[in-house]
């Protein structure tokens, strides 16, 4: 129990002399000390957004490399070695440095808004894990750059990756890089996990919580159970190059198709994992902005969970041109199909919304619009590359390139840059141009569909994935050609969208709290949030509380604004249980994730490091948990 | 915006709870599933190598010397029983008891390390062999990472407990966390024990 | 004379030119019209709720209905073409049964080392980078690699099927109409993956059987002159470590069997047509059409290389 004299947010302490304690309290240094040693999650999660759109635009350039160099039958323009390197580097930094990261980190911004809460569980972890990811993005490629980039495909078969063919660094920087990848993953997964299930606002009982985080709640947990395995792999990897394992060495007991099971089997939930979050946003941004909770949410609810379970059961189908046993396989295709069964449930539930509202096709939604018009093609022709006999003929070549292409950028990067566009105020407090917007969205769709729409035809002509070039005659010149030309005006959108919003957070329209008259909490508060979120903590009573409480929103008080202190509801019912003490800003995450850096990268280079450099990795942890004196108190404020 | 409406007071709330109360607690469930798939897919892995060959382990090797593996599984059972005390002590307030059973933990965590020890050097097979050595080197290495965690972890709450950061409710909260993880740490090991020690023995 | 299509090209899945192709391009066109139908519904429905006249009220209830007929619709779909294509699973699998031809392919980096089996010990040959099939006559190939894992691919006649270190993998052939088509690797197997082709010819069982005959038959002795001076120089130097020439000491056995070289269709697996000039070009420089494959570049006098392509051009 804590003494009654201690301040605290209420009804004597509320407006504008609460807003003076509570930045105090929740803000940070200024400068550089206090940039580095921050743990607000929405500094934090715009700083991963940041980054991770930078990755995506070195990985599209990467593309625009390729479709460069194949647009034109035996091109000299690039040389078998670099082009195995940039095809490489495409695939790996937009999966493993673009896709998941972009998901998390908007989760990372999202998740405490809406939930009311007023920062993310293990704000330190959050810090940690940031630095992290960045230290295994600038390891990839600055190796490339200096022509050791991996060179075996994003998913580094056996025994091509292995120490026989694969000599040099070029292969453990990629296994590395996973091991850094997968480490920051993880951490923010753990951390909304707690966040959705511990720190909802009083009276968001879980059939009550918003979409997104239902969706990232699924997604967290598939990255818990699926990210293990791709972590073994790649460790086992590395020992059996750096250390003289024999996993993958058929001559010693071992097989390589360990690696591919063990692969896949983190690789296809990888591909909900990012799918969901932008079903996530797509539940949003329809809601919204067809003027109507959204249709069907306990059905959608289920799809995700049901995404979530399926996706576990369906990796061999990666694995149908191995040879294993053929009744095996029917048990994956079935997986397969079934679950088009929750994606097709969302995609009526998210039309119907449109249908049943009164929808306005801003910006947002026309991202959504472009969404079921190229995620559905993508769906569908892995409903087709589901059946053995049709896959082995397909697997390996282009067509496979447009499915996931399709599904990818139809059903993740549409609904991201819709998912920018409508909460870009809540980021940056202005509004991106609506009419740039829409140039920017049909630019990028016809670009899309002009990149990669001719490569289904070009896989059912026979050409194969990952060739740096190919011959003339055999009728593929055209397709190329029009790919080619279609990345480039896809590159073309992308850099548009990229404009629209560095231009509009100089001069982009001021926004209040809810410019889109949206339902969800995160619009509560000002644009962009105070470093505190919510001046009282907001009790909920529906699905879409601001439509439901028009005049006043409930609140909560009591907390303490002296210190950092947050409120932990319970699982189900959400009912107040705790005030939980936040972490205060720190540097420990910073060296902890230094000296996790060195050590991994030093033990890519003798395994002794891996011992030697866990001593400073364990010095920084426990200055990191080390707990503050107890009875500090910040200066108290004088109005 | 509006005006805000105000509903409960939230400063009667405690400021630490036990279990599933605690964020920590959801915390550290979420690294069990971690580590937990981790070891069902390095035991996946063992079982997927077995079931290429005939003969396991591969000729001419034998399986790993009973005694070691199974002294330290048998003083990791016992461990449990000042585990169990700390981890009600802590519970329930009772500090002089917890800085005890945590001092008896350590010095127990440092006999079971020597145990480990001795096990690599039983294994009758090094990482570079074949698979079947690399498998159980991986496995052994793998819990031994999370014993060496969670004895660390153990020696640093020891040592916090007995400072002036030891009477707050929230280093409770700790040590019965602390605990708890323990647990993971013996009762993962188990499955691992049958695999390296007697499944080899049971199919040869 | 045939109007040139689209289909006449020699490495394409919708090429139908062996029975395994034909039956994945059935049921390729099973999946194609149920899934256009599922498209043409999903974007009618969105075209309505776009452009639809909203009149107030919500109907929910109607919505709850068709989801739920909806779900139901998908099931059948799923399930009709999970059947259709286990169907076609037992259809492939029965073309699949009977005697067969059997020939043994092992991949390496980047070439087809091709072995035709026999049970008579002296009707089996080798040679590389090609496959004869006759007509009408089933054939299986043994798939094996002895580096990387490769994947067998002859589009037009079936699907594909790996090639693991360590596995032995066998893909069945039915092939349909006589024509040359061109096979190439479907897994990327490193540097050089884009350059491994095999070419593959397709004919009546009278020409299959003078082919198959003409390779039992060692290399033919040189008639005086370069081409003899050549055959000093292929099997008394490098070459012959590598390489193997039936009836003469030349028997390596890492790289390309020589035999029967120039009556195949291209050189280093599909790099470069079968031409003198092309075999000159490749063997002053082998690297830089196909750089970083396992050839090195083997110092000759231009009178040598001359001598050499002569001797070369004789192995038909």
């Amino acid at each position: 129990m804590s003494p009654r004299d201690l301040p605290r947010d209420g009804p004597e302490l509320t407006g504008k002399a609460l807003h003076a304690r509570l930045e105090k309290t929740w803000g940070r240094a200024p400068g550089l000390w206090g940039w580095l040693s921050t743990v607000d999650h929405k500094e934090i999660g715009v700083r991963y957004i940041v980054t991770a759109f930078v990755f995506q635009a070195l990985g599209g350039l990467m593309a625009l490399l390729i479709r460069a160099q194949l647009a034109t039958p035996e091109s000299g323009l690039i040389d078998p070695d670099r082009y195995n390197q940039i095809f490489t580097m495409h695939g790996t930094t937009m999966m493993f440095l673009f896709a998941v990261p972009v998901m998390e980190a908007m989760a990372v911004f999202l998740i405490p808004l809406m939930l009311g809460t007023r920062n993310i569980a293990f704000p330190r972890l959050n810090a940690f894990s940031y630095w992290v990811y960045l230290a295994g993005g600038i390891l990839l490629w600055v190796a490339f750059v200096l022509d050791v980039g991996p060179d075996a495909g994003w998913f580094s078969y056996v025994p091509l990756a292995g120490p026989e063919f694969s000599p040099g660094k070029r292969i453990d920087v990629w296994a590395q890089m996973v091991t850094f990848t997968e480490i920051a993953a993880l951490a923010v997964a753990v951390e909304i996990t707690a966040t959705i299930l511990k720190q909802r606002a009083p009276g968001m009982t879980l059939a009550r919580m918003p979409l997104f985080a239902w969706a990232m709640l699924v997604v967290s947990l598939m990255v818990i159970l699926s990210m293990p395995a791709v972590t073994l792999a790649s460790s086992f990897l590395l020992s059996d190059r750096l250390v003289g394992t024999q996993f993958f060495n058929s001559y010693e007991y071992g097989d390589s198709l360990l690696w591919q099971h063990l692969f896949w089997f983190f690789g296809h939930p990888e591909v909900y994992i990012i799918f969901l979050p932008a079903a996530g946003f797509v539940s949003e941004i329809v809601q919204t902005f067809s003027r109507r909770p959204a249709f069907g949410y306990t059905a959608i609810v289920l799809a995700f969970a049901g995404t979530g379970l399926l996706s576990f059961g369906l990796w061999v189908h990666h694995m149908f041109a191995t040879g294993l046993p053929r009744l095996g396989y029917a048990f994956y295709t079935a997986a397969s199909m079934t679950i088009a069964i929750p994606a097709g449930v969302q995609i009526f539930c998210w039309i119907a919304t449109m249908w049943d509202g009164r929808p306005k096709f801003h910006t947002p939604l026309l991202y959504v619009v472009g969404f079921v018009i190229v995620f559905v093609v993508g769906g569908l022709t892995g409903v087709m590359l589901a059946s053995v006999p049709i896959d082995l003929q397909l697997h390996d070549t282009y067509f496979v390139v447009a499915h996931f292409h399709y599904v990818l950028i139809g059903g993740a990067v549409f609904p991201l840059l819709g998912a920018v566009t409508y909460w870009f105020p809540k980021f940056t407090g202005r509004m991106m141009s609506e009419t740039v917007g829409k140039w920017n969205f049909w630019l990028t769709f016809v670009g899309f569909e002009l990149a990669f729409a001719p490569m289904h035809w070009l896989g059912i002509l026979g050409m194969p994935r990952r060739v740096y070039t190919y011959p003339a005659g055999l009728g593929w010149e055209i397709s190329n050609m029009l790919s080619t030309i279609g990345a480039f005006v896809l590159a073309g959108g992308v850099l548009l969208f990229v404009l629209n919003a560095l231009v509009s957070m100089r001069r982009g329209k001021v926004a209040g709290p809810n410019p889109w008259d949206a339902p969800g909490l995160e619009w509560a508060t000002s644009s962009p949030p105070a470093s505190y979120n919510h001046a009282h903590i907001p009790v909920v009573t529906g699905r879409v509380p601001l439509w439901e409480n028009r005049e006043a929103l409930p609140v909560v008080h009591g907390l303490r604004v002296d210190d950092r202190e947050l409120l932990l509801t319970t699982v189900i019912d959400a009912r107040p249980d705790l005030r939980e003490p936040s972490a205060e800003p720190s540097i420990w995450p910073l060296v902890a994730a230094l000296a996790t850096a060195t050590m991994f990268v030093s033990s890519m280079f003798t395994p002794w490091a891996a011992l030697v450099g866990a001593v400073p990795v364990a010095a920084a942890l426990i200055a990191w948990f080390w707990p503050k004196d107890p009875n500090v108190h910040p200066e108290p404020v004088i109005d | 915006m509006g005006k805000p409406r105000f509903t409960a007071d939230l400063s009667p709330l405690p400021t630490h709870g036990f279990g599933h109360r605690a964020l920590t607690w959801w915390g550290e469930i979420a690294f069990f599933l971690i580590e937990g798939t981790a070891f069902v897919m390095a035991i996946a892995a063992y079982f997927f190598l077995m079931n290429q060959e005939q003969i396991w382990p591969p000729p001419p090797f034998a399986p790993p010397d009973l005694l070691a593996g199974t002294l330290f599984t048998i003083l990791m059972l016992l461990s449990e029983i000042p585990n169990g005390i700390a981890k009600h002590a802590a519970e329930h307030g009772e500090l002089r008891k917890l800085r005890r059973m945590l001092l008896v933990a350590a010095a127990v965590g440092l006999a079971l390390a020597a145990l480990r020890a001795w096990e690599f050097d039983s294994l009758n097979v090094l990482w570079t062999d074949n698979a079947y050595g690399s498998i159980l080197w991986a496995l052994l290495l793998l819990h031994t990472l999370h014993f060496a965690t969670d004895w660390v972890d153990t020696l640093v709450l020891a040592a916090l407990i007995h400072t002036r950061h030891g009477i707050e409710g929230r280093r409770f909260v700790d040590c019965a966390e602390n605990a708890m993880y323990w647990r993971f740490v013996w009762l993962s090991w188990l499955p691992i024990y049958g695999l390296i020690y007697w499944l080899p023995r049971l199919v040869s | 004379m045939t109007t040139p299509s689209i289909l006449d090209k020699i490495q394409s899945a919708a090429g139908n030119d062996g029975r395994h192709g034909q039956l994945i391009s059935e049921l390729f066109s099973v999946f194609l019209v149920v899934t256009l139908v599922f498209y043409f519904l999903v974007f009618a429905f969105l075209l309505w709720a776009i452009f639809r006249r909203r009149r107030g009220d919500s109907r929910e209830q109607p919505l709850r209905a068709i989801l739920a007929g909806w779900v139901g619709l998908i099931a059948l779909g799923l399930a009709g073409l999970t059947t259709a294509s286990w169907v076609f699973d037992r259809r492939l699998a029965r073309a699949d049964s009977g005697p067969a031809l059997e020939i043994e392919v092992i991949a390496r980096q980047w070439w087809w080392d091709v072995r035709y089996a026999d049970n008579d010990a002296h009707r089996v040959f080798r040679t590389a980078n090609e496959l004869h099939l006759p007509v009408g006559v089933p054939a299986r190939i043994t798939l094996r690699s002895s580096d990387v894992i490769h994947s067998f691919w002859i589009p037009n006649l079936a699907g594909k099927q790996d090639m693991i270190p360590g596995r032995e993998n066998d893909l069945s052939l039915l092939p349909l109409r006589e024509g040359v088509y061109r096979a190439q690797c479907a897994e990327f197997c490193g540097l050089q993956h884009a350059r491994m082709a095999l070419d593959v010819t397709v004919e009546s069982p009278a020409a299959f059987a003078a082919w198959r005959a003409a390779q039992l038959r060692p290399a033919a002795a040189p008639a005086a002159g370069p081409a003899q001076a050549g055959q000093a120089i292929v099997t008394g130097r490098q070459c012959a470590s590598c390489h193997a020439i039936a009836g003469t000491p030349a028997s390596g056995q890492v790289a390309p069997d020589l035999t029967h070289f120039a009556s195949r269709r291209t050189i280093a697996a599909g790099t470069l047509p079968m031409s003198r000039a092309n075999i000159a070009a490749w063997i002053t420089d082998p690297q830089t059409p196909k750089p970083g494959n396992n050839m090195p570049r083997v110092p000759l006098s231009p009178a040598e290389l001359d001598a050499v392509t002569a001797y070369l051009e004789t192995l038909r």
